[in-house]
């Protein structure tokens, strides 16, 4: 019950579990209310009081000072402390039976609300809280301001815009559809957490190439530094809602629909433009984290990252192991995905072999071996071998060898299609959904992604339910 | 054994010899071993009484006592003649055994044949399968199989029907092999390169137009065969500037190198150039070259000492400039049909100071052009003018005058040039051997004596389509050495211009008559006395030209073409022809309509090196032409 007792959100997946806890609480304490009774003024002072210091932890965290954030959840605390101490009045009310029922259920209401308010500020505290702890963009670095701006001013939005649908509530009555509508953002935003971002590749596809190229002079620009867990987080983007975390702002704005219809206006759809484009924004640039490398601002002869991506693929190239291992040759290893996709796409077309047992893809790669070492031959493949003698069957054994290729991925597709109909089989009742999922699977065979795949389709029939 | 040594050392000491008599059987106890005439050709072995001699082979067989080294020698100078070394074989079987062992090179009709042959001659070096159309694997499983160690040359360049596993097998098991000739394999593909790259002492290799052989195959050649010093690589469209890099690169022995009609960039010359003895470079057609990336070849040989950029259709004066400043020891230089020859290109010859021959066929030349290069060169031996355009009097006239020593010139088609430019060339280049001047028309009589006078050193003479009469043909008649005389379609010789020929030129080997219709039988009846080393003779449409000529033209035995296309021959010449030239390779009697079937029996029964017959093309006759080629 206690918010205090809660554990600091680290992850999504925890933090949703707690959420619903609280939510579940939150429930009991509604019941418990309903037998309480207490006076109207003093409540609503408490809850002006609160709303009140909310806002100020809003202002806090939009500075992304931790302390600030800390302060509103003593505040926090300390309203959950005054509730508590409501109730209670209540009980002790209720033993000399001196209340009348509508009074009664006046109380019942302020109590409900403020409790509402409560919940409401603790996820947008949380919300705020987040990325500073998960994200890598946080820690004294406005350099992800826009996301941060973003993330900032949506949160802010959002708690002015779920504190007057509470006013909206107050003055209606409140019904148990709203709560659950609520409960059933948050498991929605559960289980999205574990969705896969399958265009995450095109993400990632910039690689620090560009960077190497440019001599900007020592000092023209702003060097800045992430560290490893930042640059390592999976995500960028964090609704302030529900706190769930993107690799990408487009998949927050998709997300931050089911959030109500002013996120589904097209300006709040729109792609957010660069804004003050008139006044000169300072170049920034990045440095790596690792003591030593070429990258990082500590070294003589310093070449600094263009952008956060490029800090992100190089530090994951050339200072993390390489954890993507091809399926096809079983021995290419990459740090990146993308990286792997790349070497999948030439992988098995190493058609220059030299008798060594090195292949190349490019012939003039070979050549350059060879004319390097002593002895070492081009080595020809068995099939041409074989197919010497005739030169019409010799290119048309060519031709098959290629439609052997194409062959294999299809039929690759084929099997993780079958795994893929059992699945389907399973929530067949699903109709509609199902087609999305299949979509969402084949796209994830094509990318070698069989793994999270299944996970997607799993999540999506959990969210259903 | 005294004995045989001092025969041996008779045979050493003779230069050649007709007839060497071998008297074994002489009752005297110190015979002369040896006794010279030069009365006939064939190695004449008297025998006592050859019925004694069969009846007694099986005891003792008197040829036993010449041991094998002289038979070798006495072989060693019978190579000219194939009939000879046949006939020394059918003496006797020690004869025969020598024979066998002694012959280094075969040259098989059919590849049928091929297992006895080897069987026949265990110690063959050279191979040449161009006479077999087809050879399959397994024929050269037996060659590898027979010719283990002895096997240094085959020539396959004709031959069809074999794929990489018989090559694979001759390049295991004859591990001397030093010369392999694939040309025109087209069906061969990298899998056979790669066989031949197995050949480790490979020195020579041609690969003409195997055209599917890519940069692999070459690649495993240049890496297998180091020791390559000759390397065609011919229409072999296959290959690029990565293989032909990668040859450079790995091939460092290499003296000879052709490129020609290879799709090759520049991008490989640099490497190419850097070859340490490269001295023959063949860049014929590779218009993949230009300008620009000529220029930028920096790489300098000095060794380079042939170079023939003819066809290099994008190569103007200014790369090929900056490729001869890279090539200061060139001796040849080819660029037939080049850009226009103009000034800027000939002094770019200027820093060549050993160049030796110049080849310009089919260029436009100027007059600026050609006095530049005169002034330009130090001394030129050959000059090639052949179907260019632009050559004048004036141009010739200069370069003559500076090039005395020049040997051979060739200005065939130079339509323009007159007496004045032979007074010129006859004056100046008195040691001129070798002179073309087809189709120059405007030379008259005059030009001819002026030939005849002072060239007495010509051997070769081309006047073919020229005004030439029976004077200026009894001036040329005053050419001792000349052994190549074309006269084709002169109309205005006859058999008088022809006697002359006949007295003055006895070394005369090849006469080309072609279309000049004023020759009758007397004519060729003259030559056939007089000039006995003939050995090629062209007849063709000399409607005049009966069986007599050819009943004459049988006693020149040295004879292997004849073409008498057109005239009025029968079988009955033909047959005597047959009989009398053995060594006849080629025959052309289209047109005869006299010959018939005996004659073509006859020829078949007699003409046994007979190799290329045309025939008009009757069905009877194609019949006979195929049993004629079995």
């Amino acid at each position: 019950m206690d918010p205090k007792q809660m554990p600091t959100f680290e992850a999504c997946s925890s933090m949703s579990s707690q959420s619903r806890n609280l939510n579940q609480n939150q429930r009991a304490t509604e019941f418990d209310a309903r037998e309480t009774e207490q006076s109207l003024p003093k409540f609503s002072s408490h809850l002006d009081n609160s709303f009140h210091q909310s806002n100020q932890a809003q202002q806090v965290a939009m500075n992304w000072d931790p302390r600030a954030v800390l302060n509103s959840l003593d505040i926090l605390g300390q309203k959950i402390h005054q509730i508590q101490d409501i109730v209670r009045s209540t009980l002790s009310n209720e033993r000399q039976l001196s209340i009348q029922p509508n009074e009664f259920a006046a109380q019942q209401q302020l109590i409900n609300t403020d409790l509402t308010c409560t919940i409401i500020e603790l996820i947008s505290t949380a919300g705020a809280l987040l990325p500073l702890i998960k994200n890598a963009l946080a820690s004294g670095i406005n350099s992800p301001g826009q996301i941060g701006g973003v993330a900032n001013s949506a949160s802010d939005l959002d708690l002015v815009d779920v504190l007057r649908q509470n006013d909206n509530l107050l003055s209606d009555g409140t019904k148990d559809s709203e709560y659950e509508e609520l409960i059933k953002g948050l498991s929605d935003w559960d289980d999205e957490g574990m969705k896969p971002i399958s265009t995450e590749d095109i993400d990632v596809k910039d690689n620090e190439d560009g960077v190497s190229g440019e001599n900007l002079p020592l000092g023209s620009y702003e060097v800045l530094q992430l560290e490893k867990e930042e640059i390592l987080a999976p995500h960028t983007h964090f609704c302030a809602i529900c706190g769930k975390g993107f690799k990408r702002d487009a998949n927050l704005r998709m997300h931050m629909r089911g959030h109500g219809d002013e996120y589904k206006s097209p300006s709040a759809l729109a792609k957010p433009s660069k804004e003050g484009s008139s006044e000169p924004v300072p170049i920034k640039r990045y440095s790596c984290p690792f003591i030593g490398c070429k990258r990082n601002k500590e070294h003589k002869n310093f070449q600094p990252l263009k952008t956060i991506l490029c800090v992100k693929n190089h530090y994951k190239r050339s200072h993390c192991d390489k954890s993507y291992t091809c399926r096809r040759c079983n021995s290419k290893k990459f740090s990146v995905m993308a990286d792997l996709k790349t070497h999948e796409k030439h992988c098995g077309s190493n058609k220059w072999l030299c008798s060594c047992g090195t292949t190349f893809s490019r012939k003039d790669k070979l050549f350059g071996h060879i004319a390097l070492f002593q002895g070492h031959t081009p080595a020809l493949s068995m099939d041409e071998v074989k197919s010497q003698g005739m030169s019409v069957q010799g290119q048309s054994d060519e031709v098959m060898a290629k439609e052997e290729d194409i062959d294999y991925l299809i039929s690759g597709n084929v099997i993780e299609d079958t795994n893929f109909s059992g699945l389907k089989g399973a929530d067949d009742d699903l109709g509609y959904f199902s087609s999305m999922n299949f979509d969402s699977f084949t796209f994830g065979g094509i990318d070698g992604l069989q793994q999270p795949s299944f996970d997607t389709s799993e999540s999506l029939f959990s969210f259903h339910k | 054994m005294a004995k045989s040594r001092d025969l041996c050392r008779r045979i050493d000491r003779s230069d050649g010899f007709a007839t060497l008599t071998l008297d074994l059987f002489s009752g005297s106890p110190n015979p002369n071993p040896c006794s010279y005439s030069r009365s006939a050709k064939r190695v004449r072995v008297s025998c006592a009484s050859p019925a004694a001699s069969a009846a007694e082979e099986n005891r003792s067989n008197p040829f036993d006592s010449l041991s094998e080294e002289i038979l070798f020698l006495i072989l060693d100078r019978l190579e000219s003649d194939p009939l000879d070394k046949k006939s020394f074989s059918l003496v006797c079987r020690s004869f025969y055994a020598a024979e066998s062992r002694h012959r280094r090179a075969l040259t098989p009709l059919r590849s049928g044949l091929l297992p006895a042959a080897l069987a026949r001659y265990p110690s063959v070096s050279r191979l040449d399968l161009s006479l077999c159309p087809s050879v399959t694997d397994s024929a050269l499983a037996s060659v590898g199989g027979a010719l283990r160690s002895s096997l240094r040359s085959i020539d396959l360049s004709r031959s069809r029907g074999f794929s990489y596993a018989g090559i694979e097998i001759v390049a295991v098991n004859c591990a001397a092999l030093v010369e392999i000739n694939l040309s025109n394999a087209t069906d061969l593909s990298d899998a056979a390169a790669a066989a031949i790259g197995r050949v480790r002492n490979l020195e020579k290799l041609w690969l003409a137009r195997c055209k599917m052989v890519t940069d692999m195959g070459i690649g495993c050649i240049a890496v297998g065969c180091q020791k390559l010093r000759l390397l065609c690589l011919k229409w072999c469209l296959g290959i690029s500037d990565l293989g032909v890099g990668l040859v450079a690169v790995k091939c460092k022995q290499l003296r000879s190198l052709d490129l020609s009609f290879v799709p090759i960039t520049e991008k490989c010359l640099p490497a190419v150039l850097q070859l340490p003895h490269l001295e023959d470079l063949a860049l014929v057609g590779c218009l993949s070259i230009d300008d620009e990336g000529l220029m930028s070849v920096k790489q300098e040989s000095k060794s380079l000492q042939v170079l023939d950029m003819s066809n290099c259709q994008h190569v103007n004066h200014a790369g090929f400039s900056s490729l001869l400043s890279k090539t200061p020891g060139l001796h040849e230089i080819s660029l037939a049909y080049y850009c226009k020859v103009t000034h800027s290109l000939a002094s770019s010859l200027q820093k060549l100071y050993n160049l030796q021959s110049i080849k310009l066929d089919g260029c436009e030349v100027t007059t600026s052009g050609l006095k530049t290069m005169a002034n330009s060169c130090r001394s030129l031996g050959e000059l090639s003018l052949s179907k260019c355009s632009g050559v004048t009097d004036e141009g010739l006239s200069f370069f003559v005058t500076k090039h005395k020593g020049l040997v051979k010139l060739d200005v065939t088609c130079c339509r323009n040039i007159t007496d004045l430019s032979l007074a010129s060339i006859t004056s100046s280049c008195t040691s001129l051997t070798n002179l073309s001047m087809e189709s120059c028309i405007l030379v008259s009589r005059e030009g001819f004596r002026l030939i005849g006078q002072r060239c007495h050193l010509l051997e070769e003479l081309d006047l073919t389509d020229n005004d030439l009469d029976d004077a200026g043909l009894r001036a040329i008649s005053g050419c001792r050495n000349l052994s190549v005389l074309k006269i084709g379609i002169c109309l205005k010789i006859s058999d008088e211009g022809l006697i002359h020929v006949a007295k003055g030129c006895p070394n005369l080997q090849e006469l080309d008559l072609y279309r000049s219709v004023g020759i009758t039988d007397i004519g060729v009846m003259a030559i056939a006395r007089g000039c006995p080393l003939l050995q090629i003779i062209n007849l063709s449409y000399c409607t005049e030209v009966t069986d007599y000529s050819l009943r004459s033209l049988s006693k020149c035995s040295n004879l292997n073409t004849l073409e008498i296309r057109g005239c009025q021959v029968s079988s009955s010449g033909l047959a005597a022809v047959a009989a009398g030239c053995r060594k006849l390779t080629k025959l052309d009697i289209k047109k005869c309509y006299f010959v018939d079937d005996a004659g073509m029996l006859l020829l078949a029964r007699f003409s046994q090196n007979l190799r290329q017959v045309e025939l008009e093309p009757s069905e009877v006759w194609k019949q006979q032409s195929q049993e004629m080629h079995v």
